[in-house]
């Protein structure tokens, strides 16, 4: 049995206190009126413009590509960052708003984030019950700690969607009457686009996953007492099941959730795009939460070769995530097509560094440093690339809501590094209070000895 | 120089194993182990080094990366820009995405390809090479262990045939 350290314990308190109060400064310091906004960004650009490199970039590129963003942006985006030195009637505006959405966009890429690193989880624990894998069984109760998260994530997520719904925040354009009645194209979307409609899915999608994490924990405890496998198979046939719905079911997340922020733009590989975001994230938490109960010696007969095998997949799942990235980004780029290509131009001009660094991070650092066979079982190894991974896939998920939201007024300061303080810490407090109500390793999987003898 | 060898005839990989262990324990020098098919952990039993085929194998990536950036760059960039479908082919940075596709794949060619040419190099095969193996029948369902004797033999006799060997050969080569 496990058994919450207080240490712990009080730092993911901490963790939420700090980050908490991060949030809040940021909702304080949001303007409320058009002319607070253009107040705020004049006194950046006198105060900080040369000092902060971010500022300093974001200007340049706006001054240097003003006109052709101004052409490539003439046609729908209105979400979009618009540019160029001209002051538009409305531009205040559209300053207000994005500088509005900032700590609302904190927030639920944070929560997004930490909820994606449990949906992850859940995907791969299935993925190893489905397939009866020999190797994992050892980790199921860490990968099962983990997807506890989905139930508090999914409701704080749920909570934030709702108010998006009940117009507290500027995060979906589409949600606003009076831009849709101006947008031809989103009332073409409308069918789908539609409040109601998208907490209906919301609520299915999580229901859904929920449904299968609280079965499956419970066949996977009660497998325990039994003395024949009639759960284990019972668990089986739920993980199969399971799997078919969340291809589905991610993917019209991804739709829902991600894509929205962009009603004008579409992708369609977006879904496995998320997904593979989501999977190696998910995979890279299951490794640092078993090495670290490892380390802490709870994980007695988990050895090298369980971290050698979460490494191997941790490397090639980041491959699979580039491979997508790449693959939406080339085709996009290749063909050019005005009204797909925005997406990458606000990408590529305001957010040149996290958008292009997010790739060394998730692609680069782990292909080099996880290719060596050794280093895959070594844990300091593991655990540097998987805080790098992790990161980078924080930015990854940032890439995609920011630009559609903020836009050039974007900035890793106090309200995001507070949001992720606080759900990091409630992903900490909640995962493993969850670790500490069961056994580690489950007493009578028809697999546990074959895991308990693995190596490679 | 004619040397003599001391083969010993094993059926079972698990024999084999133990009886491998034994030798080496025994401090005597295996010269070649001869088996129908993988058995796994031999070469950790008979202390071969490990392979270092799959470092060949990243430099040879590097090498077809490179080919491909530099033949690309020539070609594309540096020889003759044209404008095609208006591609920025101003430097190779500015269209690189287009160049990716073959960059991944030559990469993948020079490492596969250039790497079994090197364990074909390293393991001496080639077409029309005549076959080492000392007996048919360890291609089929037979084990040999091959020991060079030195010091007492009547001792590494009793020690192989206690090992579970099933047929003991002494052979000039």
């Amino acid at each position: 049995m496990y058994t919450f350290s207080n240490r712990l314990k009080i730092g993911s308190v901490i963790l939420m206190a700090l980050g908490l109060m991060g949030l809040a400064i940021g909702f304080v310091s949001a303007p409320s009126t058009v002319d607070e906004a253009r107040a705020m960004v004049a006194a950046n650009d006198d105060g900080h413009g040369g000092g902060h490199d971010a500022a300093a970039e974001t200007h340049t590129a706006a001054g240097d590509h003003g006109a052709a963003a101004g052409t490539h942006e003439g046609g729908a985006e209105h979400d979009a960052a618009a540019m160029g030195d001209d002051h538009e009637t409305d531009h205040g505006e559209h300053l207000l708003h994005q500088l509005q959405n900032r700590p609302w966009a904190a927030v639920y890429i944070a929560a997004f984030f930490f909820f994606m690193l449990a949906l992850g989880t859940l995907a791969f624990y299935a993925v190893q019950r489905a397939a009866q894998a020999g190797w994992s069984p050892l980790l199921f109760r860490v990968m099962e700690g983990i997807t506890a998260y989905l139930v508090p994530g999914g409701i704080i997520l749920f909570m934030i969607l709702v108010l998006s719904v009940l117009h507290m925040n500027h995060l979906f354009v589409w949600m606003d009457a009076e831009t849709v009645a101006h947008d031809k194209l989103l009332q073409g979307k409308a069918g789908y686009l539609n409040p109601t409609f998208f907490l209906i899915r919301a609520a299915f999608f999580l229901g859904g996953w929920i449904l299968y994490r609280e079965v499956s924990r419970r066949l996977s405890l009660a497998q325990d007492k039994a003395d024949d496998n009639a759960n284990f198979k019972k668990n089986f046939r739920w993980s199969a099941g399971f799997l078919v719905f969340y291809l589905v079911t991610e993917s019209m997340m991804s739709w829902d959730w991600i894509m929205s922020v962009d009603p004008h733009w579409f992708s369609t590989l977006f879904g496995w795009y998320v997904f593979a975001s989501m999977f190696v994230s998910g995979i890279t938490t299951i490794a640092l939460v078993a090495i670290y109960l490892k380390s802490r010696g709870y994980l007695p007969d988990v050895n090298d070769s369980h971290i050698h095998d979460l490494a191997k997949f941790m490397f090639g799942i980041s491959i699979f995530w580039t491979y997508l990235w790449f693959g939406q980004f080339m085709l996009i780029w290749y063909a050019d097509i005005p009204e797909e290509v925005t997406y990458f131009v606000t990408r590529i001009e305001d957010f040149k560094l996290p958008f292009f660094g997010m790739v060394a991070m998730n692609f680069v650092f782990p292909l080099l440093v996880l290719m060596n066979s050794d280093y895959k079982r070594v844990n300091w190894f593991v655990v540097m690339t998987g805080i790098v991974v992790l990161l980078g896939h924080y930015l990854d998920v940032y890439l995609m809501i920011t630009p559609a939201t903020v836009g050039d007024q974007w900035y890793i300061g106090l309200p995001e590094i507070g949001g992720i303080l606080f759900f990091g810490g409630a992903f900490i407090f909640w995962v493993f209070r969850a670790l500490s109500k069961a056994p580690l390793q489950s007493a009578r999987n028809p697999f546990i000895e074959e895991s308990r003898q693995f190596h490679y | 120089m004619a040397s003599k060898v001391i083969q010993a005839y094993y059926d079972d990989d698990d024999v084999l194993m133990h009886a491998v262990k034994k030798v080496k324990a025994a401090k005597h020098h295996i010269e070649e182990v001869y088996c129908p098919f993988p058995v796994h952990g031999l070469d950790k039993a008979m202390g071969l080094e490990p392979t270092r085929i799959a470092i060949t194998s990243f430099m040879y990536g590097c090498l077809g990366l490179t080919v491909a950036i530099v033949m690309m760059n020539y070609i594309m960039i540096t020889d003759w820009p044209q404008d095609i479908g208006g591609k920025p082919s101003f430097s190779y940075i500015e269209n690189m995405p287009a160049f990716v596709p073959i960059m991944f794949e030559m990469t993948v060619f020079f490492a596969a390809h250039l790497m079994v040419i090197t364990f074909y190099l390293r393991s001496r095969l080639w077409p029309f090479k005549k076959a080492e193996n000392p007996d048919v029948r360890s291609t089929d369902d037979h084990f040999i262990m091959e020991i060079e004797p030195h010091g007492d033999q009547a001792a590494l006799m009793e020690l192989l045939r206690e090992s579970g060997a099933v047929e003991i050969n002494q052979v000039e080569k």
